[in-house]
This record gives structure tokens, C-alpha cells and sequence, in this order.
């Protein structure tokens, strides 16, 4: 699996970090989502393909 | 196998919701997708902000690209309107006259834009619901030279229009903020005396009121009688142009412009009504649904057997708090879109597991019991709040910076704490009030829990 963000259109909701947060954070200073890992563990795809899904500025793309 | 489809109605975010989740919790089966406008399924926060102040193309509010929606195998119907629903043989008419039965339905045609009578016949009255609305609304506040405007570009001074805002919900407060950063005369009007009020309380409705004001918006509390217009154009073709809203008893003192017969004018050359939605039921007339203020849905999101609803227009029995809720938030479209999705499944596999080789293997239905979460973006201002805010009979409000605008507050009901929002705070902060409204709470004790979630920095 390989995360990549178009953190530009963040609304720094913060659900990602609530679901998978050894794979996502927030920059303290304006909310918008930091990956902190690009290519988590298979351990953690259920996690992060939720995050995905559930990411309401839909920002969070997944690939295979 | 059945060979019939699941029809998820309404393709903006809890319709693509539903039909991913169908998919990646195995329905094999055909799925079909029905849209009434013409797009992609695309974002809608973002129509009031970004794109409405033009930093975003519109392309950027598209929430999947045809190739990620490729895999979905969807029968994708933009567009398309459906127009009735035999909820005993589930079976979907569409505008075209096709009947299409259905093994499952899920409901997500959202809300329309309130408007007033005769409005969308005159030009430069604009409402705010759709991807097209927000791009004539925004070709409005971009072009200063718009026909009929010879007046103001003459007048100059900057090139700001005068642009009045009916309706000071979030969606009024937000568009203002807008329209003011492009440099124009914005006017708020509101039947209440304070913006977002209903939603978020007086105090921090106050503060928001305070931001507007330090930025230049002029805020009126009255009702709208009418518009003033005159024709489109020597020709007289076209609709005539909007130049005055008028409001029904006359502004507070000092609002000026006083009318003939008493009532207040205020001169505009756009007018914006963001006076509220309603849900788009009108196309569900089988007595088995309860269509009052949304499709009655009970806690699974079921609104009849094999009918689920999600998003805007769904409104249910939240099992945490104990009554019937309606959201119109961009989260609990995703949230309910998914929920109502495995939830139809979990039920076609019950009653016929026989064909259940279309769905996924037998799961138990689950209640649907999120913790509502909303946000809204005004000039610098973020507010974020998780539960149910409105319908407090308890607000209390701390304002911890207020030229800053930073503030916090907790919302009660029935001697429980159910909702808090947060101005301006970290995010880490925002984010841990999250766990203190998860469910209900004593009103001391999440007092106390909003406290120490807030303590450090």
C-alpha cells in the first residue's frame, strides 16, 4: 500500500487521525493532515482505507 | 443471484459513500447510481468557501475521477431524476418512465435551497445549494460590469458591489465572509437578531457577529418582503435585474434607506438567499414513508424494508440520544452513506441467503450512532463541533481570546452535555473535546473533561 495526500484541500477535520493515527497527524499551527508513514503495514490497511472513505474533502488516495 | 440492482439515489458525497461501501463490503451485484445534475459526484463545503472566493476550479470539488470510479463498475445515471419509489416491490420510476426494480434502495437526495417566491426569475438573486449556483454566484461577485451595473462600476470607488445576504445561518455567514474578502459592500440580513444562533448558540454567534463586523459587513435583523427590479436591457429580454431587497418591518434604527410606506430598501446589485433547505422527499410519495422533514429512517437507517436513507435528507433514530436526528453536515453524509450501505446489505442477506451470493457474507445490522461533527471557515475564524449543538436547552460559552475570536463551549440537554465547539483552538485540542460529547455526559462532568482537554497550551 502507498498513501498519498493533496493535503491543499485538507479542512483539517481530524477523522483521519482519529482512525489511523500511527499513519496520520495534523500540523499543529492550521489542522491539515500529515502522513507520517506513506507506506504503513499491512496491519493498518483496514484503518487507512476507513480513513479514505470516511475523509470529507476526500484528500487521502490510496494505491494498490 | 438475483440479477437485480441496488439503486442508490442521489450521487453527491453519502450516494458515492453508499455505493464504495457496497462494493468493498462485497455486493457483486448490479449497482446503480442515479444523480439529477449533470456532474461527477463533487464536494459541496467547499462551494461557499474556496470556490466561491475562486481559489478552486471546480474540477478541484470533484470527489472521484470517472477512473477511480472505474472499478465500481457503477450504471451510472447522470442527470437523471427519479420521480417515485413503490417501496412494497422496491421498485424506482425514473424521469425517462423506466421502472426499475430493485433488490435494495438507499435514499441520499440531500436537500434543495429554500428560495422566495419569484426569486429564480430575477436576475442577480442567486441561492447556493449546486456546483452551477455557486459558479453564477461567483460570476457575479468576479464581474463588477455585469449588465445592469453601469451604476456601480460608475460609482467605483474599489469596484465592490452591493451584495446582500438573506439568511445568517452558517451558510449566509459564510458566503458574507467571501463576498466581503472580494472587496465588496456586503449586508447580512437575518430574521435573528445573531448570526449562526441556532446552531451555535448567542455567545459565539455574538463573537461571529463581532468578526463580520471588525471586517466591514453591515448585519440587519428583518425579514425580507420582496425585491425591486428593473428590466434586463433596452430589448427588455432576459429576466429583470434585481436592485433592492426590501425588508417587511422596516431594519433597526440607523439602517437607513428608508422606503415610501415605511419599509426599508437596501440597494444591491446581488442578493444572495441562504435561507435554509428543505429535504428532497418531494419524489416520495408511497404512504409507507414518513416524509416529514426528511425520510423518517429508524436506527439502522432503514426507512422500509430493503429502503435505507443517508445524508441531508435521512432522519433518524440516533440510538445514543434517544430521538430522531437530521444532519445537514458533510461528515454524516459519508458517515450514514457507508452505515446505510452495509446495513441494506446485512438485511438482503438475512432474508434471502439463498442469494446471497451478490452479497457479502452475513453480518448483523448495526446501529447507526456517530458523534456529529461540523465545521465552518469565516475569514481566519475555524469553528469545529462534535454533537449535536442545536436544540440545546443549555449553552455555556468561554470566551478565551476574544480579539482573537478563540472560544469554546458546551451544549446541554435534559441535564446532559451533548455537544461542544471550538473557536480558533489546536486542533489537538479540537480533536480531544471529540471524546468528551461521545455520548451523553453528565452536564459537571464534561465540565470538567472539556477543562482538562483544554489545559495544556
Amino acid at each position: 500500500m502507498k498513501i498519498t495526500l493533496d493535503a491543499d484541500k485538507c479542512c483539517a477535520a481530524g477523522q483521519c487521525v482519529l482512525i489511523a493515527p500511527e499513519v496520520f497527524d495534523q500540523r499543529e499551527e492550521d489542522g491539515v493532515v500529515v502522513l507520517l508513514d506513506a507506506e504503513p503495514p499491512v496491519e493498518q490497511h483496514d484503518a487507512v482505507h476507513e480513513a479514505a472513505a470516511i475523509c470529507p474533502a476526500a484528500v487521502i488516495e490510496v494505491h494498490a | 443471484m438475483t440479477g437485480l440492482p441496488i439503486a442508490v439515489v442521489g450521487a453527491s458525497a453519502a450516494g458515492l459513500a453508499a455505493v464504495e461501501a457496497l462494493r468493498r463490503s462485497g455486493w457483486r451485484g448490479p449497482l446503480t447510481l442515479i444523480g439529477d445534475e449533470p456532474h461527477l459526484p463533487y464536494d459541496r463545503p467547499p462551494l461557499s468557501k474556496q470556490l466561491l472566493h475562486g481559489d478552486w476550479t471546480p474540477e478541484k470539488l470533484t470527489l472521484r475521477t470517472a477512473e477511480q470510479l472505474a472499478p465500481l463498475a457503477l450504471d451510472l445515471r447522470l442527470g437523471t431524476r427519479a420521480t417515485g419509489l413503490d417501496v412494497a416491490t422496491r421498485t424506482l420510476t425514473l424521469d425517462g418512465g423506466e421502472q426499475l426494480g430493485c433488490a435494495g434502495v438507499i435514499i441520499a437526495t440531500g436537500v434543495a435551497a429554500r428560495t422566495l417566491p419569484g426569486a429564480d426569475r430575477i436576475a442577480g438573486v442567486h441561492t447556493l445549494r449546486t456546483l452551477d449556483d455557486a459558479l453564477a454566484l461567483r460570476s457575479g461577485l468576479a464581474n463588477g460590469g455585469a449588465p445592469g451595473s453601469e451604476d456601480v462600476a460608475a460609482g467605483g470607488g474599489g469596484g465592490g458591489r452591493r451584495v446582500v445576504i438573506v439568511g445568517n445561518g452558517v451558510l449566509g455567514c459564510e458566503a458574507a465572509a467571501v463576498a466581503r474578502e472580494l472587496g465588496h459592500e456586503v449586508t447580512l440580513v437575518g430574521i435573528g437578531p445573531t448570526p449562526m444562533a441556532a446552531v451555535v448558540g448567542t455567545e459565539v454567534g455574538e463573537l461571529l457577529a463581532e468578526e463580520h463586523r471588525a471586517r466591514g459587513v453591515r448585519l440587519l435583523t428583518a425579514a425580507v418582503d420582496g425585491f425591486e427590479t428593473a428590466p434586463a436591457d433596452q430589448d427588455g429580454a432576459g429576466d429583470p435585474r434585481v436592485t433592492a431587497v426590501r425588508l417587511a418591518h422596516g431594519g433597526p434604527p440607523g439602517s437607513g434607506g428608508v422606503a415610501a410606506g415605511g419599509g426599508t430598501r437596501l440597494p444591491a446589485d446581488l442578493v444572495l438567499l441562504a435561507i435554509g433547505s428543505r429535504p428532497a422527499v418531494g419524489w416520495l410519495d408511497d404512504p409507507a414513508l414518513d416524509t416529514t422533514d426528511g425520510l423518517r429512517c429508524d436506527t439502522y437507517c432503514a426507512a422500509a424494508p430493503g429502503i435505507y436513507a443517508a445524508g441531508d435528507v435521512a432522519r433518524w433514530d440516533h440510538p445514543v440520544h434517544g430521538r430522531p436526528l437530521r444532519f445537514e453536515h458533510r461528515m454524516n453524509a459519508t458517515e450514514q452513506g457507508m452505515a446505510a450501505a452495509r446495513n441494506l446489505l446485512a438485511e438482503l442477506a438475512a432474508e434471502a441467503p439463498a442469494a446471497a451470493e451478490d452479497a457479502a457474507p452475513a453480518q448483523e445490522r448495526r446501529p447507526f450512532a456517530p458523534v456529529p461533527y461540523f465545521w465552518s471557515d469565516q475569514y481566519a475564524v475555524k469553528i469545529q463541533a462534535y454533537g449535536p449543538t442545536a436544540g440545546a436547552d443549555r449553552v455555556e460559552t468561554t470566551v478565551l481570546d476574544r480579539a482573537e475570536r478563540r472560544a469554546l463551549a458546551l451544549y446541554g440537554r435534559d441535564g446532559n452535555a451533548v455537544g461542544v465547539l471550538a473557536a480558533g483552538l489546536p486542533p489537538r485540542q479540537a480533536r480531544a473535546l471529540r471524546a468528551v460529547v461521545a455520548t451523553p455526559l453528565p452536564w459537571e462532568e464534561a465540565r470538567e473533561r472539556v477543562a482538562a482537554a483544554t489545559a495544556d497550551g
